[in-house]
């Protein structure tokens, strides 16, 4: 690896409660990368996630975030340079979206003419028109432009890493083949670090640059998608076979 | 009507709404902060809203009474009143607080976090402006309902339009009772009006 990476696991164990959720994860992420956290539900994708954003604490093993163990972090600060997409949004329905987008550079203290000129420069990157949309509620927004918007809140104070979780799961079919192409484009434009958690293997086959396989709270896994299409891991083969399946069904 | 009757019930009016607007202030000085800690307290949260619970249930002309052979609290007056009349006033304003504040989307409340904002400003600038139209709705029933129990505090020596009532009762004479009831009837809908336009102002959609 050229670059030192943004993200670093090492041997990350987690439990909640009496229950072992994450068994001994060792993962790096490196710029510009993509890290697909594929699973079934249960398998422990999303509290890793959530463990890397500081929202549950690890009970083993560490995270280093720009080349710093994450427990010298300050909660805030860390948090502040990882963009978060979570699935049904999570925007503040009694703020504006270009108050919405415009939040974490708030946070930071950035000047109103820098946020205002921030936010129309993401709304317009996430294909919402500006001018048409910064003044409007989330209510008045479908389920593709809120999470157009929440990506766009994401990418606000440039982080270098954005955190995904399960951004599309709730979307119809076309929707979310479409905000995957924008995922597909953002990341030739801007470049960043992702991890992403799905269930979808054919939104891991896409998106991915690497796929990390969980199964049972441990990471059974760690390929490109040309690799996990021969892996030959019991879990992969579960994914595959459902692949496969839709493939036989598309003729 | 003659002037006297007029002016009298002008400042028995005044007394009243005065009592009123001392007792919210206070119940909502108290109810809020507590409804706001609650809200992150689940084991403190039933002791709380059980002692509001239990003390709205004590009829209140027994609780006037109960509270006038106590010393410090107690006595005749618009002291006592009062404090009769805030015990009634705590639970639906703190009920309200906890709802509107436990009402308050997961998801919201999880994407603030994790977009690194504080614990106080997730308070103030999603928690309480998202919880406002429920504060006001538990500010509104515990105003009507301080209005209407606000005239048995002239039975205690409390003043306000009570003086009326317990007049006209006591000569057998409905025009005496009325000069005090409509006032206050009046009184309690401007008040359920006023803070509904409020809650309406209020609420996103």
């Amino acid at each position: 690896m050229s670059e030192s990476p943004i993200l670093e696991i090492r041997g990350l164990s987690c439990s909640l409660g009496e229950r072992v959720v994450l068994r001994e994860i060792s993962l790096d992420a490196a710029p510009g990368e993509t890290i697909v956290l594929l699973g079934r539900s249960g398998s422990g994708k999303t509290t890793l996630l959530k463990t890397v954003n500081g929202l549950i604490a690890p009970t083993a093993g560490e995270i280093l975030f720009e080349g710093r163990p994450e427990r010298e972090w300050d909660a805030i600060q860390l948090r502040r340079r990882m963009g978060y997409v979570i699935q049904d949004a999570g925007l503040f329905p009694h703020w504006t979206v270009g108050a919405n987008v415009g939040l974490v550079p708030r946070l930071e203290g950035w000047a109103p003419e820098r946020i205002a000129a921030r936010v129309d420069e993401l709304l317009a990157a996430v294909g919402l028109p500006p001018g048409e949309f910064r003044g409007r509620y989330p209510r008045e927004l479908s389920g593709g432009q809120k999470q157009r918007v929440g990506i766009a809140r994401a990418l606000a104070a440039d982080p270098p890493l954005l955190l995904f979780d399960e951004p599309f799961a709730a979307l119809d079919p076309i929707t979310r083949q479409e905000l995957q192409q924008l995922f597909l484009e953002l990341r030739r434009t801007v470049g960043k670090t992702a991890l992403f958690v799905t269930h979808d293997i054919r939104e891991a086959m896409l998106l991915a640059s690497r796929i990390a396989l969980l199964h049972d709270g441990a990471l059974e896994l760690l390929a490109t998608p040309r690799e996990f299409l021969n892996a030959g891991t019991g879990e992969a083969r579960a994914f595959l076979a459902g692949l496969t399946e839709t493939w036989r069904q598309d003729g | 009507m003659d002037n006297a009757l007029a002016s009298e019930v002008l400042s028995l009016s005044l007394e009243h709404l005065e009592m009123v607007i001392i007792t919210i202030a206070i119940a909502a000085a108290l109810a809020l902060p507590a409804g706001v800690l609650l809200a992150r307290r689940k084991g403190a949260r039933r002791w709380a809203v059980g002692f509001a619970n239990i003390a709205q249930t004590i009829p209140s002309l027994a609780l006037f009474g109960f509270l006038v052979p106590l010393p410090l609290i107690g006595g005749i007056g618009k002291r006592t009143a009062i404090i009769a009349l805030c015990l009634y006033a705590l639970l639906p304003i703190l009920r309200n607080t906890l709802l509107g504040i436990l009402g308050v989307d997961p998801a919201v409340r999880e994407s603030a976090v994790a977009m690194g904002m504080t614990e106080r400003q997730i308070l103030w600038e999603v928690e309480l402006p998202l919880a406002a139209p429920a504060i006001v709705a538990g500010l509104r029933l515990a105003t009507v309902a301080t209005i209407g129990t606000a005239t048995i505090a002239a039975a205690i020596g409390g003043g306000g339009l009570g003086v009326f009532i317990f007049r006209g009762i006591s000569m057998v004479d409905t025009p005496t009772v009325l000069a005090g009831a409509l006032p206050a009837a009046v009184m309690a809908i401007a008040a359920d009006e006023g803070l509904e336009w409020i809650e309406r102002k209020l609420s996103p959609a």
